[in-house]
């Protein structure tokens, strides 16, 4: 029930490279596993509101008080690719092909 | 073919993020900063580190609400944040936090232009780029500065109701100016704290549907929002015209060339895949928010003087909305009305008079600067207007006062008197005999006004002007001419 | 004198307190053991004990706590069991540790589990999987595998894991050890590595329902870094119950019944047990929970969902694995996660992805949450009869090493009986109530929301009627 051009689609969604063992094992395991699930769309919920959130609690804001951030150090200490700027340093990336 | 000329009428909307001026950010109580050191002003939640968590600043909520109660919008009773999720390295959680299809506020509107949303979301981090990396076959570098993550962000809506990329500029201002007197934000455009795209596209004048639409991105200034929007609306227009259809597609501007161009439309199709954001409670605007966020409105927002500088003081709305949303100007003129009555002219001035000198006053002090602070007092401005209106000086003299005015302040009557630039009445001598004169100078065009050619005065008026420096006043010495020659 | 690890880490906070003891002699002794580890239930160890002098004062007493790895521990690894996060050290600490720290249980070490806490048998874990001290051959169960091994096995007085379908119930049901999962909100999520949001919750697992108890109230509390988390009417009380007088347990025929999936060995201990409450004074029977049977799918729905947009921060540009750096941004994602999340996660990443993906959304993530509304509906309706609702905790005992990796579908089925609580939110315990085969058998109760005090204590009293003696396997 999933095929190959879809499993293929939300690798790239998820930004998971999967070598062709791995389409062919996840397209078959993913459809056994949404045959199960599928089920669900049987019962009738009409009219049923779905839980965005199971606690009933609202508000919970902060208020707008500075506290401390982290030291820059400690900010990049575990950085792949720490880059040093004369204003300071930063976390180095592949540049991206085009503007977001 | 200019837009106005054209079968096609552009239309257009805007879509506008400001940055809040609360002290932290969105979700966490890292300090809002502009300029600061890079990854100075981070923390594991803005940094999208794992196990970190969001907690929503309640002064975003406040400066939301009064926005939203400044545009008159419906403000949802029960708000919902939610995740939309995309890979980039400025998004560090791999989704942004913002609002979907329950946002703070609905509808509302500015002026002409309705208002479809208003919504609360968290900025991205700085992207810089570096350049090659200089490994041969190494993609050119980039680094990625957090300080920006999570600053506050509220993103405005417009419907389409935009219809031309001036009509869009003069808007944007309007909008800015409200924002800047309710102190929610700085918005500079120069400073990223007020970023603008536009969508765009025409239809045939009079049609009621909507033509595709492209996006327009990244201008970062007034000036380059005008352009890019016009030249987006020639380009359609073109297309249109020649029998091709508009591809929708996102177009970034480059304000070097100020030219606007595609990006790959297909691949940045996004699956944002929206779901309520787990980690975040709905929040309530509740009673007590609202009359919180009503009592921190200012008296009278620029779109409400307006309309009171229109109904009670019958100033045009263009002159209205001219003053009104620009708080110094405003200011001012309303000093000026004030001053009127403290034993300033005869009568004073009615205000649609004394509202046409600010521009004026504007052209001399240049259109950034505070009248203000400039030399020309507003009780001067007053009496000056009404010294107009009296016909004490011709409205030429009184420019020549005003520029005196604002290079060396002082009193109007004072100026006229000393430098003789008060109108020359028609009783006095001195202007019956300049008259003479011109006649005199002109007598062929004296011979043609005679035989009842009155476009022939224009030298004989022309003359006098000139000769009494602009003092008298021109209908004055029409009359007078016309008298002179033996006319009725 | 019995050695010191054969008190309970009540028993030796009190004597740490009362001077008995020194609170690094007791960390030392279990420190010693850990370091013998066979079962791979640990991946990082203290060096030393803490030397804290004013460990007496304190409530816990000094008493040294296993963390499950996923738990942000300053300084100290923080993997979540996964190689994207292999060595990661992160600058902050989780709430839930930190108080507990405050109040006297220094960091033991950090223990093994389910990569990102997805998995029933601790198979999933990067760093090899965690053996059951019952037999070795066989699963601990998962995720917190690795802490209900070291409380099983003495290596640990006491451990915290988490629990989003049951990650905390089955693996000290499979153990033999007592296990909680507290309200959702009771305790704060701030510095745990999130798998599903609105089901994860921390809680504890221990040798006994007085350890379980005195370590949860020392962890829960409204956190102001965790806008989901609240605090608790009361304080969680010790328990002291002798019976069970009065109450009424419901039995849900869904979970429970012949054609559920429960093994008879299983469910002979379950049975043997209702009538052991009854003895105590509970009146026993049969509830309805209509939407059980669906609570699986749902939750293979939802937790995968916002698991996808959990781990989507995990792409090689802050911290953790990079792979092909030089490489075009695209393939340094793909490639990263690719490396660095093992198939059982990917799995999740991609069912979670297409849930939510446009056109999918209403059929799938939407019907799930609706679902989720109709079971929270139905223990709602049960407790309106009945003040706590009782099952096996796993519908059976320790499987074999291997024996279920090759179907994802029936690893899931472990779950079932866990699997309606979490999704309602609402509080639930697993105690040892006998063996089956010489295995452990778990028996859950769970009760509404807040209910924490009221289940410990029947917990306590059944604990007591029980006697289950978990000696030998800490020999």
């Amino acid at each position: 029930m999933l095929d190959r051009a879809q499993v293929l689609h939300v690798a790239r969604l998820a930004r998971l490279a999967l070598d062709e063992d791995e389409v062919q094992r996840m397209t078959q395991e993913l459809s056994k596993v949404l045959d199960h699930i599928e089920k669900i769309r049987e019962l009738d919920l009409h009219g049923v509101p779905p839980t965005s959130h199971v606690v009933d609690v609202t508000g919970s804001l902060r208020s707008d008080e500075p506290t401390p951030s982290l030291p820059p150090e400690a900010a990049i200490a575990e950085a792949p690719e720490p880059v040093q700027t004369p204003a300071g340093g930063g976390f180095g990336v592949p540049s991206p092909g085009q503007p977001q | 073919m200019s837009d106005e000329a054209s079968a096609y009428e552009p239309v257009i909307g805007l879509e506008i993020h400001v940055q809040l001026r609360t002290r932290t950010k969105m979700f966490c109580g890292c300090q809002v900063s502009f300029g600061d050191p890079p990854n100075t002003h981070t923390c594991p939640t803005c940094l999208g580190l794992p196990g970190a968590l969001p907690v929503a600043n309640e002064r975003a909520f406040h400066f939301g609400l009064m926005i939203g109660l400044a545009l008159g919008s419906e403000i949802a009773p029960r708000s919902l944040f939610h995740r939309k999720n995309y890979f980039y390295p400025d998004n560090p959680k791999g989704y942004q936090i913002s609002q979907y299809d329950i946002p703070l506020c609905r509808g509302g509107h500015l002026g002409d232009v309705r208002i479809h949303r208003v919504h609360l979301e968290e900025d991205a981090a700085k992207l810089n780029h570096i350049g090659h990396s200089g490994r041969i076959h190494g993609a050119d570098r980039s680094w990625v500065d957090f300080n920006r993550c999570g600053t506050p962000l509220v993103e405005i809506v417009t419907e389409p109701d935009l219809r031309s990329a001036e009509h869009a500029r003069e808007w944007l201002t309007d909008l800015r100016e409200t924002l800047r007197q309710l102190g929610v934000s700085d918005v500079n455009m120069e400073e990223g704290s007020l970023r603008c795209d536009a969508n765009v596209s025409v239809r045939p004048r009079g049609s009621e549907e909507l033509g595709t639409k492209t996006e327009l991105k990244n201008m970062n200034s007034f000036r380059f929002l005008e352009r890019g929007v016009r030249a987006e609306i020639e380009r359609q227009i073109s297309l249109v015209e020649a029998g091709e259809s508009v591809i929708q597609q996102t177009l970034h501007f480059d304000p070097s060339t100020g030219d606007l161009t595609p990006l790959r439309s297909k691949e940045e199709a996004h699956d944002y895949r929206y779901f309520p954001e787990p980690d975040l409670v709905p929040v309530l605007a509740s009673e007590e928010m609202l009359a919180a966020a009503r009592a921190d409105l200012p008296a009278e927002l620029p779109r409400q003087r307006a309309r009171r500088f229109e109904q009670e003081l019958g100033l045009s709305p263009g002159r209205a909305r001219e003053l009104a949303f620009r708080v110094e100007l405003a200011d001012y003129f309303e000093a000026a009305l004030a001053a009127v009555g403290q034993g300033n002219g005869a009568g004073g001035p009615d205000p649609v008079e004394l509202a046409n000198w600010i521009p004026l006053l504007v052209e001399r002090i240049g259109s950034a600067a505070d009248p203000a602070q400039s030399k020309v007092a507003p009780a001067s401005l007053a009496t000056l207007a009404g010294m107009v209106a009296a016909r004490d000086v011709s409205r030429d003299a009184a420019r020549e006062v005003l520029a005196k005015l604002a290079a060396e302040g002082g009193d109007p009557r004072e100026i006229v008197e000393r430098e003789g630039l008060g109108t020359l009445s028609g009783e006095g001598s001195e202007l019956a005999v300049i008259v003479a004169k011109a006649i005199q100078s002109n007598p062929d065009a004296a011979e043609q006004v005679r035989a009842g050619n009155m476009r022939a005065i224009g030298p004989l008026v022309g003359y006098v002007m000139r000769e009494t420096r602009g003092r008298a006043e021109g209908g004055e010495v029409t009359r007078l001419i016309r008298e002179r020659l033996g006319l009725a | 004198m019995s050695k010191i690890t054969d008190l309970s880490a009540a028993q030796a906070a009190t004597a740490v307190r009362e001077g008995q003891l020194e609170a690094d002699e007791v960390f030392a002794a279990y420190l010693e053991r850990a370091r013998g580890d066979e079962l791979n239930a640990f991946t990082w160890l203290a060096e030393e004990p803490p030397g804290w002098g004013q460990a007496g004062r304190l409530p816990l007493g000094g008493v040294p706590l296993a963390v499950k790895d996923l738990f942000c521990t300053e300084g100290a690894p923080s993997q979540s069991g996964s190689r994207i996060l292999e060595g990661y050290r992160p600058p902050y600490t989780a709430t839930v540790v930190r108080k507990l720290q405050d109040a006297g249980a220094p960091l033991l070490g950090k223990t093994n589990q389910d990569e990102f806490a997805m998995g029933s048998s601790t198979e999933n874990s990067a760093f090899g999987p965690v053996l059951n001290p019952w037999d070795r051959r066989r699963v601990p169960g998962g995720s917190s595998g690795g802490s209900a091994a070291a409380v099983a096995a003495g290596l640990a007085p006491w451990a915290i894991g988490t629990d989003t379908g049951g990650s905390i119930r089955q693996p000290a049901a499979l153990c033999g050890v007592v296990g909680v999962k507290p309200t959702y909100g009771a305790c704060s999520r701030y510095g745990m590595i999130a798998f599903a949001s609105s089901l994860d919750q921390a809680g504890p697992l221990t040798r006994d329902v007085t350890d379980a108890a005195l370590l949860l109230s020392h962890m829960v509390g409204h956190d102001g870094h965790d806008a989901t988390s609240l605090d608790l009417p009361g304080p969680i009380e010790l328990p002291r119950s002798e019976d069970l007088r009065g109450l009424r347990l419901g039995v849900p025929e869904e979970l429970t019944g012949s054609e559920s999936g429960v093994e008879p060995g299983v469910r002979d201990c379950f049975e043997a047990l209702l009538a052991l409450a009854e003895k105590l004074g509970a009146s026993v029977a049969p509830c309805r929970l209509p939407h059980a049977p669906h609570a699986l799918s749902a939750y293979y729905l939802i937790a995968p969902a916002e698991a996808s947009a959990n781990l989507a921060r995990f792409d090689g540009v802050r911290y953790g694995l990079r792979v092909d750096g030089d490489a075009d941004l695209l393939s340094l994602y793909e490639r990263t996660r690719a490396t660095g999340f093992g198939a059982e996660v990917k799995r999740r990443i991609m069912l979670g992805t297409y849930a939510l993906s446009s056109g999918y959304y209403d059929a799938y993530y939407g019907t799930a949450q609706k679902v989720r509304t109709k079971i929270s509906e139905d223990f709602r309706e049960a407790f309106a009869e009945f003040d706590f609702v009782v099952t096996p905790t796993s519908p059976w005992t320790a499987f074999e090493l291997g024996a279920k990796t090759e179907d994802p579908l029936a690893m899931y089925l472990n779950d079932f009986c866990t699997v309606p609580m979490s999704l309602a939110g609402i509080p639930a315990v697993s105690i040892p109530c006998g063996l089956s085969d010489g295995l452990p058998v778990g028996f859950q109760l769970a009760g509404p929301a807040f209910s924490e005090s009221r289940l410990l204590d029947a917990a306590f009293a059944l604990e007591q009627a029980i006697d289950f003696d978990a000696s030998v396997v800490r020999a």
